[in-house]
């Protein structure tokens, strides 16, 4: 269990988190989604006691990081898969973080194991891909056998063979009973991995929600829509709060309301409609509609 | 808020003991040592020590030989001289990598992540180090003199451990080799960059000593003995009695110097475990 209540970090003038609270629980997988540059990774650092927040605070297990007995025994950390020195061999890399909690060698060689890093663990990291480097860092948050576990962006870079291997174990290790909280800014690679979501946009929160609930709400405020009284249609809509955009098939796409409503719509006013289904909004659609205000660099698209 | 319900859920069988004792210095003294024992810029740093002050205690030697002993000379002094002057300059680079190589590939953060106690982190950091640096600088202050005395010898100009302080002049050595490394090790938590520190430590070794020598000679003269570099540390590797009336004796220059690391030492610790990392 994760819990951060009215976390806050600013960089001088920067605010990096801002006023974030929110509650990381046992037995899923939580994703934890925002743009590039949302605070996902401070917060991370924060949860971790590398970076002081300046405001609020962020308890794992109801203590402070630093004050947790065996660190490495309640909290497994991926931040940077290539934060290790790569002059040490990825045994003595593991061995070095093991000896600090007083975690036996021979579960080194498990990790080493459950990893699939057997054949280059003399080696020296310096020489590993990126997908060996994410399986290193993830040993690693592996050795005390925590209950919780964070992952900063771990398919980063990973091919999808690597991708499906990192999915099926955060997904194992939520049934297990862990908590399991991984970021990530692709909405795509949550989709079949996370139970429930955190998005933040500009270091707020935007979405504290169930994935399920995310899947529907998102679903449920679009339909597409054919009438030949597309104006009489687009008003009447844009009075109701929804918004129309109308692609070159001559297809309407409503957002903002449920498809219900836009055919109560229609009749109330009198529209022709040939045909209204619900839209199949892809997640990462909605996803980016939810961050559109905080994506903090957006490149300009002409046309 | 609701109350979660969690279904029931069979205790998940540990695959790693339970901590008997909170983790803290005697695993991390552990870690710390497989950490500088792993990684190969280590054994270069100390070969390259073992090699300069060795060299040096070789080469003054044969020159005392060939060229006669002056009236300053010192037996213990010809030989370990080396390990002073150039020793320090080599370990003051390990002892700056063993923190900053930290920051620079980034592994501070997971070695936070496992040891978030940063002051037992900062601490058996630098017990490791200086373990390490005073076993490897004890050797070769050891192989400095007797190498030195065996070539001293064929002029029977030799001394040896028997006579008085030059087991000191050995060992002290050794051990001023170690508090410099320890300097910079308090530099490198500052800094938090390889080269950065290792710049400040050598400006401090060289450039302050010698700026000092430009004042007015009373002046000079007055602060000497305060220098963290320079003439000031020749009477430690001298077994001699008096050296300049303007400098302490050998263990009261050894003290400046441990007055030195130690506030760097303090002002690095309370760096490191007050900057977000």
């Amino acid at each position: 269990m994760i819990e951060a209540r009215g976390l806050s970090k600013r960089y001088g003038d920067k605010v990096a988190v801002d006023d974030l609270s929110f509650m990381v629980r046992p037995g899923r997988v939580t994703g934890f989604l925002g743009p590039n540059g949302a605070g996902k990774t401070t917060t991370m650092r924060m949860i971790l006691g590398l970076d002081r927040p300046t405001a609020g605070s962020v308890t794992v297990n109801g203590k402070h990081f630093a004050g947790l007995y065996s660190a490495m025994r309640e909290v497994g950390a991926l931040l940077d898969a290539t934060a290790v020195h790569g002059g040490r061999s990825a045994y003595r890399h593991l061995l070095c973080l093991a000896q600090t909690n007083s975690i036996p060698r021979s579960r080194v060689n498990e990790v080493i194991g459950i990893v699939g890093l057997e054949d280059v663990a003399g080696k020296r990291s310096k020489g590993f891909s990126l997908g060996m480097s994410q399986r290193l860092g993830i040993a690693a948050a592996l050795l005390g056998d925590p209950d919780v576990l964070m992952f900063d962006e771990p398919v980063n870079g990973l091919d999808p063979e690597g991708i499906r291997w990192i999915r099926l174990l955060m997904r194992s290790l939520a049934a297990e009973g862990r908590t399991v909280f991984v970021s990530s800014h692709l909405m795509s690679e949550m989709e079949n991995t996370a139970d429930h979501l955190i998005v933040i946009g500009r270091g707020k929160l935007i979405a504290d929600c169930p994935m399920a609930e995310f899947i529907a709400d998102a679903t449920a405020q679009a339909s597409v829509v054919k009438t030949p009284d597309d104006q009489k249609l687009a008003d009447a809509v844009d009075a109701a709060g929804g918004s129309v955009q109308r692609d070159q098939a001559g297809e309407l796409t409503v957002r903002g309301l449920p498809a219900e409503r836009v055919g109560e719509l229609a009749l109330a006013h009198g529209i022709l409609l040939h045909y209204l289904a619900p839209a199949r909004v892809s997640l990462e659609e909605a996803f980016m509609e939810l961050t559109a205000d905080s994506v903090e660099y957006q490149a300009k698209m002409e046309g | 808020m609701t109350t979660a319900t969690v279904p029931a859920r069979p205790a998940r069988i540990r695959a790693v003991p339970p901590a008997s004792r909170r983790p803290g210095l005697p695993g991390t003294l552990r870690s710390e040592l497989t950490k500088i024992l792993s990684v190969r810029s280590t054994y270069w740093t100390l070969l390259a020590q073992a090699v300069a002050s060795i060299g040096w205690s070789v080469l003054f030697c044969e020159g005392t030989i060939s060229h006669g002993a002056g009236p300053d000379f010192n037996a213990a002094q010809a030989s370990l001289t080396g390990q002073v002057a150039l020793g320090e300059l080599v370990i003051v680079v390990l002892g700056a990598l063993v923190i900053t190589s930290e920051y620079s590939t980034g592994m501070i953060r997971t070695s936070l992540a496992v040891m978030p106690r940063r002051a037992v982190l900062y601490t058996a950091k630098a017990m490791v180090f200086a373990a390490v640096t005073l076993t490897m600088s004890l050797v070769t202050s050891f192989v400095d003199f007797f190498v030195g005395q065996a070539i001293l010898s064929s002029k029977h100009l030799n001394t040896t451990l028997a006579q008085p302080d030059v087991l000191r002049a050995v060992l002290l050595s050794a051990a001023i080799v170690t508090v410099f490394g320890l300097f910079a090790y308090g530099a490198g938590a500052l800094i938090r960059h390889t080269a950065g520190a290792i710049t400040a430590m050598l400006g401090m070794i060289f450039l302050i000593p010698l700026l000092a020598q430009a004042l007015p000679t009373p002046w000079y003269q007055s602060i000497q003995r305060w220098l963290p570099g320079g003439s000031a540390l020749s009477p430690i590797p001298s077994s001699a009695p008096a050296h300049s009336p303007f400098l302490f004796s050998a263990w009261g220059e050894f003290g400046v110097f441990c007055g030195y690391a130690a506030v760097l030492l303090v002002i690095g610790a309370w760096s490191f475990i007050r900057r977000d990392a």
